[in-house]
């Protein structure tokens, strides 16, 4: 990167305040608006489990764009106006939809090797007319090759402001059709049978991607174009599971990469506008995967330690009953851990978390080298230890279970019987006399 | 005569090579519903080629090849992970992946561009079949030769070897294979790591997407991984006949799409070939259009007639 200039903050700030020339601006404020009408047009595309179908589609424009140049040409109009390359991009795409839909519906083959087989077909028919085009000599094959890898920079402003048209009469249809896209998004089967025409409004859906599509050619190109529609939708299902708001928060993060993405570009040369779009995406996907609150791989993580934690807790209560149970003393009394073979095995990081999760919850003391149970940490260990037993004894009783054999399943489950349960524990336990008496726990299996 | 040789044989055997190793894998993505995985693997070497030339500085195919196969390696894991721990849909974890990949890829070939370096995207997409040439070859009698064959451009003999390759690794784990893509639940309680041979699926997809690039380019790629077996499935039941239809098709794809490109324009009166990969790309998707049509158990017009004896 040698040849890099680094631009200064006041370059940076001026891009990013849309003072970098009128062309930039406009270029700039087009590719968001492109990003906004990506995320929300993808957010019903990733739902409906169609991410694949817009790489198919972006990749299937390409012969129409060869095509309709040609057209073009023979009809004696410039080939190389937008319109008319647009035009053509969104029937050979619409094509596509169609051929796939087709292949599906009249044979055997599943829908990943029709979008598939559209994909590559198409895209090979495209480079075999683009190499075509290139016998002609007109020299326009450049310009189309554009469509390819994109290039923002090289748009114009009235480029970008047919861009920022298309891509706002996209965001209408799909807030008019919301109701319908959200009935097939959720359950196809349940909107055919209410009534819905599934297949028109699918076909409706994939029509606003190929529009959203064509006219993001020009900016990020046909390969990279799928990004714009289903990375920032991805990233937005982690952080809601409600639909109106994804879509608020895709649009928001499709915005905010074409803004981003654009003025990086504009700032830093030998920086494609198409690839660092979809670079800044692909970071706020990761940001959304590792640190969104519920779904995120952070917060899961968390979840799992804080029930492993306690869990071990519930056992190191029970750990600590039996012991004084055993030995016949009050059940408050200090205990060494070390007298503990449960917590003798614990590598040090999680006695620590454990002993701290239950002194924060205050049923641990501790005391010099010692610990003791605190009142609400004996009557959590009478609870549990009585649960574990309770639970054993049905084992034994109920499904015949070897004594030997009901401890270790009795330690999985005895953390998620809830109260309901431990009641119909009792009652069944006290109807053939086996349920020990009041604030008594029943008698080990074990001891 | 020996323009043929020179210029079109060596081009025909890369595609011939490159397609029948893609089409015989092919086979397994279509039966295990992964056909899209050979799209996209063939997007996201790109970051791994560039940065292997990179760092390695040179055009030398062993290092872009080692980095292409690492890519390939590094995206279906993350889009294993991405699929799992993010709870997302494998299509929508697949165009992730491989979207964001691609353009890392893009951004770096610019860098690279800024080094003076000649690295073509172009290239990547629609590979250089025309740009295989055996200069060696004088005439018939150079098929024999020993130090003309020695000659062959390297394509060929890569291309060759994978072949050859592919075809060993299939027919040695064919029973894994079979069992892992019909059904992987019961290969695994029957002590087939389903898991594993999945990954040694795509380890090979990769390689074999990675050494036809060069030759044929990704569209070729993922078109030959997907039409000739999905062809060849309209026409039987049988994997063995399936395997068997796919590579004819290929074959028949690869020579005559060639022969279409290189040919057809001259007899059309214009003086230039038109692009040989893709069009063999259309061959194969025709060739997968007339089988789903007239298949004749499974075909469309098949089924009509039989709808009509019932009826």
């Amino acid at each position: 990167m040698s040849g890099t200039v680094w631009p200064t903050a006041a370059q940076v700030l001026d891009v990013l305040t849309l003072r970098a020339g009128y062309n930039t601006a406009v270029v700039m404020i087009g590719v968001a608006l492109l990003g906004l009408a990506a995320g929300v047009v993808g957010s019903f595309t990733v739902l409906r489990k169609r991410a694949m179908m817009s790489d198919t589609l972006s990749h299937a424009t390409l012969p129409g764009i060869g095509l309709a140049f040609l057209a073009a040409t023979a009809l004696g109009g410039e080939g190389r106006s937008l319109p008319v390359l647009l035009t053509g991009a969104t029937a050979a795409g619409v094509a596509g939809v169609l051929v796939v839909h087709l292949i599906v519906r009249h044979s055997r083959l599943p829908e990943d090797a029709a979008m598939g087989a559209v994909l590559s077909v198409f895209f090979g028919l495209g480079a075999v007319i683009l190499s075509y085009v290139q016998t002609l000599g007109t020299g326009a094959e450049g310009g189309i090759a554009t469509f390819i890898y994109g290039r923002a920079a090289a748009m114009s402003a009235g480029d970008a402001l047919l861009i920022a048209a298309v891509a706002t009469g996209a965001v209408l249809a799909t807030a008019l059709l919301y109701k319908e896209f959200r009935a097939v998004c959720f359950d196809p089967g349940f909107a055919a049978a209410q009534g819905w025409p599934v297949g028109l409004i699918d076909l409706a859906m994939m029509t606003l991607v190929v529009v959203v599509t064509v006219v993001g050619l020009q900016a990020v190109g046909l390969i990279l174009v799928i990004a714009l529609i289903i990375v920032p939708a991805a990233a937005a299902r982690f952080w809601t599971d409600r639909l109106g708001t994804m879509v608020v928060i895709a649009a928001g993060f499709g915005m905010a990469s074409g803004y981003v993405g654009t003025a990086l570009s504009a700032l830093l040369p030998r920086f494609p506008a198409g690839g660092i779009i979809v670079l800044v995406a692909g970071a706020l996907f990761l940001v959304s995967l590792f640190l969104a609150p519920r779904r995120g791989v952070a917060a899961a993580a968390w979840r799992h330690l804080r029930l492993r934690v306690s869990v071990e807790g519930q056992h190191l209560l029970r750990a600590l009953f039996e012991a004084a149970e055993a030995a016949q003393r009050p059940t408050g009394a200090p205990a060494d851990l070390a007298d503990l073979r449960i917590a003798r095995s614990w590598p040090p990081l999680r006695r620590a978390l454990v002993l701290a999760d239950l002194r924060r919850r205050g049923l641990l003391r501790r005391d010099a080298a010692a610990v003791a149970l605190t009142p609400a940490g004996q009557e959590e260990a009478w609870r549990l230890t009585r649960n574990h037993r309770l639970w054993e004894e049905y084992l034994v009783n109920f499904a015949h279970l070897a004594p030997t054999h009901v401890d270790r399943s009795a330690d999985l489950v005895e953390h998620v019987l809830d109260g309901a349960l431990v009641a119909e524990l009792e009652a069944r336990l006290a109807t053939i006399g086996r349920l020990p008496r009041l604030r008594g726990v029943p008698r080990s299996l074990h001891a | 005569m020996q323009t043929f040789l020179q210029l079109d044989l060596p081009a025909m055997l890369a595609a011939l090579f490159a397609t029948m190793a893609c089409a015989l894998l092919g086979n397994f993505l279509v039966l295990r519903r992964q056909s899209l995985m050979g799209d996209a693997i063939s997007h996201a070497v790109l970051p791994g080629i560039v940065g292997a030339f990179l760092l390695a500085g040179t055009r030398a195919a062993g290092p872009l090849f080692a980095g292409a196969i690492a890519a390939a390696l590094v995206a279906v894991v993350l889009i294993e992970l991405v699929r799992r721990y993010g709870r997302l849909e494998s299509g929508t974890a697949m165009g992730v992946v491989f979207s964001v990949m691609f353009a890392a890829g893009v951004v770096m070939m610019e860098q690279a561009a800024a080094q003076n370096v000649d690295l073509d995207a172009d290239c990547i997409l629609y590979g250089q079949l025309e740009g295989i040439l055996w200069l060696a070859a004088a005439g018939p009698e150079s098929l024999l030769d020993p130090a003309a064959l020695a000659a062959l451009p390297r394509e060929v003999v890569v291309l060759a070897g994978v072949l050859a390759v592919t075809a060993l690794a299939v027919f040695a784990f064919r029973k894994e294979l079979t069992l892992a893509s019909f059904d992987p639940e019961l290969a695994t309680t029957l002590g087939f790591p389903a898991g594993m041979i999945n990954l040694g699926l795509m380890v090979l997809v990769g390689a074999v997407a990675v050494a036809a690039f060069e030759a044929v380019g990704s569209i070729l790629v993922i078109a030959m991984f997907i039409c000739p077996a999905a062809a060849a499935r309209m026409l039987t039941d049988r994997l063995g006949v399936q395997i068997a239809l796919s590579l004819a098709f290929a074959a028949v794809a690869a020579l005559g799409g060639y022969a279409l490109a290189a040919f057809a324009p001259l007899w059309l009166g214009v003086d230039r070939a038109l692009a040989a990969s893709g069009m063999i790309a259309v061959v194969s998707g025709v060739l997968m259009a007339l089988a789903i049509l007239l298949g004749p158990v499974h075909g469309v017009l098949g089924r009509r007639m039989a709808g009509r004896r019932v009826a």
